[in-house]
């Protein structure tokens, strides 16, 4: 291991999976060598099956790898787990519907042992971070689409995790929502200082959040490019009409095209 | 939408059905009970007109069906008029059914859960108890009631026990099955969620599929009760018709007292109803605490 493996949060070398179906084996990931470092926002793009879900999966230790290695915080994935190294935000928000919204926060507290008044410290200040201040008392089905998704973002941040990975968050929300939540993710990642792994396959999603963005592409899964950001930190939302931003967005697009002729 | 009447939404319709079931059954107790009335006519050398038949099918001692109202007579007699203490009252006897139902039902619950739990956490249980529970519910119940009765009298329980067991070996089922798919309900993405957590299986189950499991739970604790009193009552017919609706169907039966049969499968039906709808209570009230759209 050199120096920079020790100090990365995610470090893959030569990761392979290989998921074994009914109809044979099938490679989801191959020749994997990333390294993920404290404080990077890295966006993983690629049309589906190129195996960026499952590449975060691996890291949520809710996957195992056949060949290669990763460390998450310098441990295997499933001492990183044990840890709680790491947030979760799914797809779907996945709130528990019995629960209300701090309730819902609470739960990874009330699993992980925290005192009553620590909870409510935690909720009261997650609730703040994603601007849901007075919808603790509501129930999930009182909540827009994207409020849900939002908190879901405040479970993950509840317990002080410095990794966040986010699978398509904002995937199944509308445009104009996700803009939004973008600028809000961004001001929130300015904030905390996380480190934050973001599955897309939205090109303007990945280059407008990103200091990196890794493209992928299927059968098998594997990285073809990884593009470093050269926008600034600060981002408004019509930096995405600069000129800078649409040559990273060319960028990815030819990645994206170059894995595709692969075929 | 529109606001709802309770008169017109509810009380209509349910009305309307009632008032052609008694309408029916009067001109079923007419028509059920002439040949007697005529026989005796015959009998004494007399012939019967139909206007002076028709009373005399409503006021039988034994009739073949009892008229409506000679059942509601009968049910107010033996309810209002008698001592709740006394075995002439239909009162002490649903309580005796009842006492035993409930037990059963509270068994056959904790029971119920207790395997499904045991079959979701555990694979071999899955396959060698499921098709066992499945087999048990294909004995007829009336077969295997008296050998109940008879193996655990020779044990030295008698009593409420062995109708209160009847009734557990009926209502377990439900609950199994409703619970095994109940805590099997919650979604994989919830199942990662508490995975990733590294919650242990104790937390898992309390705060995810237990919750989950109660929508399945209280469907399967409505058909539960009622099975329940259907196994208190069967238990009651092998022991010798001593107390409980069962005991008053045999002696009714015995005695061709058919005007106490129907006084106490009536009885039954609303004891029957009455636990549906506590059951049915307590299952909103259960998912307005857990946050069920109003």
């Amino acid at each position: 291991m050199d120096s920079r493996t020790a100090a990365s949060v995610v470090c893959a070398q030569n990761l392979g999976l290989t998921f074994g179906t009914a109809d044979g084996p099938v490679v989801a990931l191959t020749d994997v060598n990333l390294t993920v470092d404290k404080g990077d926002f890295v966006s993983f793009i690629g049309p589906s099956g190129c195996g960026k879900t499952t590449f975060l999966r691996v890291i949520a230790d809710l996957e195992k790898v056949t060949s290669g290695t990763i460390t998450v915080n310098g441990m295997t994935p499933e001492e990183a787990r044990h840890k709680r190294a790491y947030g979760y935000v799914f797809q779907a928000a996945a709130l528990y519907p019995w629960r209300t919204i701090e309730k819902n926060i609470a739960l990874p507290l009330e699993i992980m042992g925290y005192s009553g008044a620590e909870q409510k410290e935690r909720i009261a200040r997650t609730l703040e971070l994603v601007n849901l201040e007075g919808f603790g008392k509501k129930y999930p089905w009182q909540l827009s689409g994207g409020m849900q998704q939002r908190a879901s973002i405040a479970r993950a941040l509840a317990f002080d995790a410095d990794l966040l990975l986010m699978d398509e968050p904002f995937g199944a929300l509308d445009e104009i929502v996700r803009d939004h939540l973008n600028e809000q993710l961004l001001k929130l990642w300015a904030r905390t200082n996380k480190t934050i792994c973001f599955v897309t396959h939205s090109i303007p999603e990945a280059v407008y959040l990103s200091t990196r963005i890794v493209v992928m592409s299927p059968r098998p899964g594997r990285v073809t490019d990884v593009i470093e950001s050269t926008l600034p930190n600060e981002r408004p939302l019509d930096i995405r009409e600069s000129p800078e931003f649409l040559e990273i967005a060319h960028r990815v697009r030819e990645g994206l095209r170059a894995g595709h002729s692969y075929e | 939408m529109e606001k709802e009447s309770f008169i017109l939404d509810r009380l209509l319709p349910v009305g309307t059905v009632v008032v052609a079931l008694v309408a029916l059954w009067y001109v079923a107790a007419v028509f059920l009970n002439a040949p007697f009335e005529r026989d005796t006519a015959a009998r004494n050398g007399t012939t019967i007109t139909f206007a002076e038949l028709l009373p005399k099918t409503m006021a039988q001692q034994r009739p073949v069906l009892p008229a409506p109202h000679q059942v509601i007579a009968e049910l107010w007699d033996t309810t209002v008029n008698k001592a709740v203490t006394s075995k002439r009252s239909l009162v002490y006897h649903a309580w005796v059914t009842l006492s035993a139902t409930l037990l059963g039902f509270a068994m056959g619950t904790v029971l119920g859960i207790l395997l499904a739990i045991g079959i979701v956490h555990n694979r071999a249980m899955d396959r060698s108890l499921m098709p066992w529970v499945i087999a048990s519910q294909t004995i007829p119940i009336l077969a295997i009631a008296p050998m109940i009765i008879v193996v655990l009298n020779a044990v030295g329980l008698s009593g409420l026990m062995p109708k209160a067991l009847i009734s557990t070996y009926l209502s377990f089922f439900p609950v199994v099955v409703g619970m095994v798919k109940g805590l099997r309900s919650p979604e994989q993405i919830q199942l990662d969620l508490m995975h990733t957590y590294n919650a242990s299986s104790a937390q898992t189950f309390w705060k995810l599929r237990w919750p989950s499991s109660m929508p399945y739970l209280f469907t399967s604790l409505k058909v539960a009760i009622a099975i329940s009193l259907v196994g208190a009552i069967v238990g009651e017919l092998p022991t010798g018709a001593v107390a409980g609706l069962g005991a008053r169907l045999l002696a009714g039966s015995y005695y061709g007292q058919t005007v106490q049969i129907w006084a106490a499968l009536f009885m039954a039906a609303a004891v029957a109803a009455l636990l549906v709808i506590v059951v049915g209570i307590a299952h909103s009230a259960v998912l307005r605490r857990m946050g069920a759209r109003a």
